[in-house]
């Protein structure tokens, strides 16, 4: 006897079609990118590998593409060390407005983009500094930094303090505690950090936006592509990029499935 | 087998050792001597202070005031990696980025010495574990762990190891055994131990000399049986066991005995087994000294002799029955008879008499909370 189940069947329809509707502008790009057009990227022409091949002829996408990846390499950097610094000495240590510092850091994530980037716009002004890569790498290590400090925080909460102490039992001064076991132990929370980070300020636009001047940064070369028709070398490189997140997804999937298996055949 | 290890066990000494935290004491004056090679206890409950002194002799926390002497030599500014001495944690605190291998040798690899990967093997040969070395500790039980903290602490050679509450993760039956094996690697390594633990067992079923805490000082300090026999104050009488308290006026005292009334019954003891033996004073007595009769006993200056009263409760507990006997006038006693035989058998609500020794009489110092006194 089987009792027609409305979960048995809605479920995977809803689930196959929430799926479609998140693939298909991603599936639209990555199809594009192989279009043979002309002027505007709209209307599919034919397949060609050209756009691929030669990413760096149409003007200013491979240099956009460049500041944005110094952009978020430089500013990943930054907020992820001082990040991991604060997030040890907010979990670690009892200070003097150590509750303040925790809110403030909530702050830039709870603050519209818009507010923020108009505002360090104001103050770069203020400050009389002209507008470029520096005051970009600035504004995204300042919006960064929270993101970082909340997820490795998490990680420290989680961190033993008895396994630091048994460091120090055995003959580790601070810093090789450090090193030898605070370090690798916080490893994944700070590599996550890291990774949110760098994907954060990567295809940020409202801040950089405000603060970039004439610097072009890849969200910011699209929008104003879009205006005239965005070219292919676009949907390139942006195609590029979704493949490499994928790939480094799945790497990590298999590396932490390989490791599990290791550990249960022992 | 275990040469490798025997050495330098070194005296710690803690001199008028006080430590303040924000708003309270935790460890009140605290003075202690532990001789070289000896197994000792810091036994108390939860808050008592003894973890802190375990925590200021590693270095982890610093001593407000007093010394730590360890061989004459005052390590209290020492950092802990500057001090000979290692702590078997009470989680283990094994490092779980490494395999047990290099967790055991991570002391010899920080001090530089030679062959720290050999040194290793040694240790968890000892500990009996050298065939998991290259797991990871969070694949190990909680017995395996517990062995390679120890392995971990003992491959240094320290003059002093810290024990701290080392066997309380552990289930009733391992940790039965693991005491067994402690003691026996501390004979055979002859280094100082140090432990710590609120599990009064533990502590007597090990340690040479007892150390029991409250309130952040010793309140008492000797061999475990002679703690247990003739505990000097009403804390130590109860965290050790159960007892049986008398409060009363002293009526009589001489060089042998010394008595009080306790509700018109004269209770006597011995006046060296007694503490004070002037004004209100406490008389206990454990209740395994204790026997009853199903018919009175004849009067013996050498019994303490109450009852008769009714059996209320009864507990089976394998080698032993424990009996609540409520005496009217009197209250209520306990009675521990072992399950030899030898014991009348009795009913839940039989009459019976209670009669103990009057050298298993121990007097104390100051008089028990929670007991009713007769004036």
């Amino acid at each position: 006897m089987t009792r027609f189940s409305l979960g048995k069947y809605l479920l995977p329809t809803y689930v196959f079609l929430t799926f479609l509707f998140l693939m298909i502008p991603i599936g639209y790009t990555f199809a594009f990118s192989f279009n043979d057009s002309i002027k505007s990227n709209i209307i599919w022409r034919g397949f060609t590998l050209d756009n691929w091949l030669n990413v760096c002829d149409q003007a200013g996408v491979c240099g956009a593409f460049g500041n944005s990846l110094l952009v978020a390499v430089i500013a990943t950097a930054v907020s992820t060390v001082l990040g991991t610094m604060i997030a040890i000495a907010l979990v670690r240590y009892r200070f003097k407005f150590r509750s303040a510092t925790n809110l403030l850091l909530f702050l830039p994530l709870a603050t519209p983009e818009v507010v923020m980037g108009a505002g360090l716009a104001a103050q770069f002004l203020d400050f009389g500094w002209t507008k470029g890569l520096t005051t970009v790498i600035i504004a995204h290590v300042m919006f960064t930094l929270s993101f970082v400090v909340v997820t490795v925080k998490a990680r420290v909460a989680t961190l033993d303090p008895a396994l630091e102490e048994a460091g120090r039992d055995l003959y580790a001064s601070p810093i090789q505690v450090f090193w030898k076991i605070t370090f690798p132990l916080l490893l994944p929370g700070i590599l996550s950090a890291a990774m949110l980070a760098f994907a954060l300020s990567f295809d940020d636009f409202i801040i950089t936006q405000f603060n970039s001047g004439s610097v072009d940064t890849f969200p910011k070369f699209v929008y104003t592509a879009a205006a005239r028709g965005i070219p292919p070398e676009a949907n390139v490189v942006g195609s590029f990029v979704f493949i490499v997140a994928i790939a480094i997804v799945i790497a990590v999937q298999v590396r932490s499935a390989m490791k599990k298996r290791k550990l249960l055949s022992k | 087998m275990a040469t490798e290890f025997i050495a330098r066990g070194q005296d710690l000494e803690l001199k008028g050792i006080r430590k303040e935290f924000p708003g309270f004491v935790a460890v009140d004056n605290l003075n202690l001597k532990i001789p070289a090679g000896e197994f000792f206890a810091l036994l108390g409950p939860s808050g008592c202070g003894k973890t802190t002194t375990l925590r200021m002799i590693a270095g982890l926390e610093s001593p407000s005031k007093g010394e730590i002497l360890l061989g004459g030599k005052d390590i209290a500014g020492m950092k802990p990696h500057e001090r000979p001495v290692n702590t078997v944690f009470q989680n283990y605190a094994l490092f779980p980025h490494m395999s047990v291998l290099e967790n055991v040798a991570f002391g010899i690899r920080q001090r530089k010495l030679t062959d720290p990967l050999s040194k290793a093997e040694k240790a968890l040969a000892m500990v009996e574990l050298e065939h998991l070395a290259q797991r990871r500790p969070q694949q190990l039980s909680g017995g395996q762990q517990q062995r390679v903290a120890l392995a971990r602490a003992l491959v240094n050679r320290p003059s002093l190891l810290l024990l701290d509450e080392p066997l309380g993760a552990l289930d009733l039956k391992l940790r039965r055994q693991m005491q067994i094996e402690l003691k026996a690697i501390q004979m055979e390594v002859g280094l100082t131990f140090l432990h710590v633990t609120h599990d009064q067992e533990e502590a007597m079923d090990m340690a040479d000399t007892v150390a029991v805490m409250n309130q952040g000082h010793i309140e008492q300090l000797g061999a475990p049986e002679v703690l247990y026999d003739r505990p000097k104050t009403a804390f130590v009488a109860k965290f050790l066991g159960q007892s049986n308290m008398f409060i009363g006026k002293v009526t009589e005292t001489n060089s042998e005995t010394t008595s009080i009334e306790y509700k018109g019954k004269k209770i006597t003891g011995l006046t060296k087994r007694s503490e004070k033996v002037t004004g209100v004073i406490a008389i206990g007595v454990r209740p395994e000294k204790t026997y009853f009769h199903e018919t009175q006993p004849d009067d013996d200056p050498g019994l303490n002799i109450l009852g008769p009263g009714e059996i209320t409760d009864i507990r089976f507990t394998g080698v032993s029955n424990q009996y609540q006997i409520d005496i009217p006038g009197i209250g209520v006693m306990t009675v521990f008879a072992q399950n030899v035989g030898r014991s009348p058998v009795v009913e839940l609500g039989a009459q019976v008499y209670v009669s103990w020794k009057i050298e298993h009489s121990f007097g104390l110092s100051d008089l028990p909370s929670g007991v009713e006194e007769e004036h």
